[in-house]
């Protein structure tokens, strides 16, 4: 293993332009809703108009005979896929409920489900022929909130739904798909230690990721089965694998080539749309495009999950915490798996504490199922945790950032979720937010401030990449993870390093799924961990080559020969460059080509600190972000413009999420604001600069140190805002967002 | 029935066909070709389609095909000249201000706009003028960076 901690790097932490960037900034980069082929139809999808429901009918035959329309399909088309989870590669998946989201069968679960679908020569025909589709409903009652889902009088939407996880044998069907609970030591005896214990229940709506890019793909299935696909997605290999379960073709008849990606942050790894796609391409003989509109992607794409959190804290007068008891009620929306256990593993990871337990509840409701989100679970959690911690704090007249250092883990201590800590940055990241001079402003009348802190394990799991050095030195580097914020940047920038080439000599490319090795989603913070570790080590199997074939060519031993600055050298012989290798390849073993892959351990758990300043307009509840500041320890910043992006991108998403967004529904469980007049996503109007401290504690577990960036940011912003805007007003507002309307009546009440 | 319309795009002449309710960026992406243009909303909401029509700032979502006829009309494939970016272009790439890109050829022909009308505009004035184009990948801040820093560019070019 390289030494992390000493390596010294040329290029790595420049701040190079993206490869990929003069595409992006002309126009010409293709994403999902730019791809077409000759003779492609256009599909749209029928949604239920109804929140829950069941299907009596559903007649196609007035659709069909419209001209222009070339096929029509419903659920049938799919097989019944089994139900119970399956390993999916990177956490479980249940493909019976995947089929069923993709487009429903027997019953629909929510305004929007897919009904049914059409294709036709034009989108506008396809919209006609949606129409002329007769759907019967016998419409059920329904559940859009998680709080009243629990109750034992809700309505069910599953009636072969038990509650796993309870003590004794779920009697009936349930909302609740899920219990878990975690605990340590003796919560009674460590409350019984405490001087002050605080105790809040915290609610978090249900928020959308928000990408600007609605999803899309074309589809092109041949005579002989073959199924091309060209989608937006974080995984077109995921893509593959899923459209081959929903449709039951054969993975290695499935070819997915990645379109730029228009924006994911989690809610682009599963499908909804391909599998319709390649149904009707099979059935029309012709190409198939979709793409969905705003209101689509707002009714019938992954939402974040909705948050009921309650938080029991207990501590000493010194600041030391005595006990934690919590409970993370997280909405699944219509199918099982929402992040809640995920989120309870993440809530007490910064910090120690002998006696702690949560208690984990998966709750479905009559809404879109839900979706990955930055941190899927943890931003809920935080906030609970942060908020109390900030009150306790305050009960006590100790600074907040004090008292997380005085709990703060280290390395060495044994995490809450089991694993031990290896180098971690957590205290001095909280160190340089004492210091930071935003944590000096005074602070005028009516303004307030808040910190909090966000935790994310981050993913390893498995990469490939392939390096083909051409003739003349140039070097593609080939991986297969879609470039959601820069990605294609910090792998030229490890590929260069490893090689010692000039970083303008090399080319990233993310191939299609059947030209480079299998690659997990570009999510949970992974791909510059895991896709970068795989360049490495290609660079490193290059480089190896490079010193045999100089060696061969030297006719010296190969241990003799060293690899300095992109060329093999040797005493007594000028050095031979990787361009005059490349030339020389034919005469030396032919093509110099190599490929690694890995399943990527050691993922370093990366920490996040807010520190939020606002102010609050007494007359208009208005809550202004008056200086933001976050702070990051990210192992190694391979390019520190794109972590920064990352850290400024979920603050601001942690800012909206806090403040503005959320998903209203009708009495009749319709989702009111589905378009972003309405569902209101924060504009740079609203917004100061955010300011970045990045902070470079190395992964021990990483050849350059890397740890994974994408996610800590969005753990700590809300619990910094509502605490900022908590102190600004002297309230304590629970539930979020913080609108003007909860904010004055918060005024009112004092 | 399909309405034949006579237009200019990026300063060369276009005739194309288009039913009366067909949205010009429908026409620019799906009948010319020109997909630089991104449709994230139909509702002008999130400023991805925005071009220039005869000088003014619009999103061609909310602007019909047969609007165009006689009309002057600036995209994103229009803004750099063969082998030079334009200097908001640059700007963007230099201060890492896009991630996904899905937003930026908006933002591209937006600020531009902005900085042929004010070419020394505060960072309120930028963050205003692009009030109406979001980005949910950079939190604004290195765009609102780039555009100041372009405008600093294109002053010091012009003195």
């Amino acid at each position: 293993m390289r030494d992390a901690v000493t390596n010294r790097f040329k290029v790595i932490g420049t701040r190079s332009v993206r490869p990929d960037g003069i595409e992006k900034v002309t126009g010409q980069a293709n994403y999902g809703a730019d791809y077409s082929l000759p003779g492609m139809l256009w599909a749209k999808v029928l949604r239920s108009p109804h929140a829950h429901a069941r299907i009596t009918s559903i007649d196609l035959s007035a659709a069909l005979a419209m001209p222009g329309v070339h096929a029509a399909i419903t659920s049938d088309v799919f097989p019944d896929l089994k139900a119970g989870m399956e390993d999916s590669g990177e956490g479980e998946v249940d493909f019976h409920d995947l089929s069923c989201n993709v487009m429903a069968r027997d019953k629909v679960l929510y305004h929007g489900h897919a009904v049914a679908a059409v294709a036709a020569t034009s989108e506008r025909i396809a919209e006609q022929a949606l129409a002329a589709i007769k759907v019967d409903y016998e419409v059920l009652p329904h559940v859009v909130d998680i709080g009243v889902a629990m109750a034992a009088d809700a309505p069910v939407l599953h009636q072969d739904m038990f509650t796993v996880g309870l003590a004794e044998p779920a009697a009936a069907p349930s909302n609740i798909a899920s219990r878990s609970e975690i605990s340590q030591g003796d919560l009674a005896a460590g409350f019984a230690q405490a001087d002050i214990i605080v105790e809040r229940s915290y609610r978090i709506p249900t928020a959308h990721q928000g990408y600007i890019e609605p999803h899309a793909c074309v589809v092109s299935v041949n005579q002989d089965g073959q199924v091309d696909i060209w989608a937006s997605s974080q995984g077109h290999f995921m893509v593959r694998d899923y459209t081959s379960k929903v449709l039951g073709v054969a993975v290695g008849s499935i070819k997915v080539t990645p379109a730029e990606i228009g924006g994911g942050f989690g809610g682009k790894t599963t499908v909804y749309l391909e599998p319709v796609a390649a149904a009707l391409s099979a059935r029309s003989g012709r190409p198939v495009k979709m793409v969905m509109t705003r209101e689509e992607v707002f009714r019938a794409t992954g939402p974040a999950a909705a948050g009921i959190v309650n938080v029991r804290i207990g501590a000493r007068d010194d600041g030391k915490l005595t006990a934690m008891d919590s409970e993370v009620i997280l909405d699944a929306g219509a199918y099982k798996g929402s992040p809640a256990a995920t989120g309870a593993r993440c809530m007490y990871a910064p910090y120690n504490c002998d006696n702690r337990r949560t208690v984990a509840l998966d709750v479905v409701t009559n809404t879109a199922k839900t979706a990955a989100y930055r941190a899927p679970g943890a931003p809920q959690a935080h906030l609970g945790v942060e908020c109390v911690l900030n009150e306790i704090a305050d009960s006590l007249d100790i600074d907040p950032i004090d008292l997380r250092l005085l709990n703060a883990v280290d390395e060495g201590d044994r995490a809450f979720f089991g694993a031990k800590y290896r180098a971690i940055g957590l205290k001095q990241t909280l160190e340089a937010a004492k210091a930071h001079p935003n944590y000096h402003r005074p602070l005028a009348n009516g303004q307030g401030r808040g910190v909090a802190v966000g935790f994310w394990f981050n993913f390893g799991l498995q990469s490939s990449a392939t390096i083909n050095v051409h003739e003349g030195g140039t070097v593609a580097v080939i991986t297969g993870n879609p470039d959601i914020g820069g990605s294609r940047a910090s792998m030229a920038l490890m590929a260069a390093e490893a090689l010692g080439v000039p970083l303008e000599t090399i080319k990233p490319h993310i191939a299609d799924t059947e030209s480079v090795g299998y690659n997990d989603l570009t999510g949970g913070s992974r791909t510059t961990f895991a896709s970068g570790w795989a360049v490495i080590n290609a660079a490193e199997k290059i480089v190896e080559s490079c010193r045999q074939r100089a060696a061969a060519l030297w006719e010296v031993d190969v241990e003799t020969v060293s690899w300095a600055d992109g060329a093999a050298v040797c005493a007594g012989h000028d050095p031979l460059t990787l361009a005059q290798l490349a030339a020389k390849a034919d005469v030396t073993g032919g093509p110099l080509t190599a490929s690694a892959s890995l399943n990527a351990k050691g993922a370093g758990p990366g920490f996040a600190v807010s520190l939020c300043d606002v102010s609050v307009d007494r007359d208009t509840g208005k809550v202004d972000i008056i200086s933001f500041t976050a702070l990051q320890d990210v192992g190694k910043a391979i390019h520190p413009g794109y972590v920064e992006g990352q850290m400024e991108g979920g603050a601001v998403q942690g800012i909206g999420w806090a403040l503005n967004e959320e998903y209203i529904f009708d009495s009749q469980g319709r989702l009111e604001n589905p378009g972003f007049l309405d569902y209101r996503m924060p504009v740079a109007s609203d917004l100061p600069m955010i300011d970045t401290v990045i902070i470079e504690c190395p992964n021990p577990g990483h050849p350059y140190g890397v740890r994974g960036v994408g996610e800590p940011p969005i753990c700590a912003p809300m619990p910094a805002v509502t605490t900022a805007v908590n102190h600004a007003i002297g309230a304590h507002l629970t539930t979020l967002p913080l609108t003007p309307e909860r904010v004055l009546a918060a005024l009112d009440s004092l | 029935m399909a309405i034949h319309v006579t237009t200019s795009i990026n300063a060369e002449p276009v005739e194309f066909l288009c039913e009366a309710d067909d949205t010009l960026v429908h026409v620019l992406r799906d009948t010319l070709n020109l997909t630089g243009t991104k449709e994230g909303c139909s509702t002008g909401d999130c400023g991805a389609c925005t071009i220039v029509l005869d000088g003014r700032l619009a999103c061609s979502c909310l602007v019909l095909g047969v609007e165009a006829e006689g009309k002057s009309i600036e995209t994103i494939e229009g803004v750099a000249t063969p082998g030079a970016l334009h200097a908001v272009q640059q700007s963007l790439l230099d201060h890492a201000g896009l991630q996904c890109g899905i937003c930026t050829p908006g933002i591209v022909v937006a600020a531009r706009a902005l900085l042929e009308r004010n070419a020394d505009p505060s960072e309120e004035e930028v963050r205003y003028w692009l009030a109406g184009n979001l980005c949910r990948c950079t939190g604004y801040d290195k765009i609102i960076r780039a555009v100041l820093a372009a405008a600093q560019d294109l002053r010091e070019a012009a003195s």
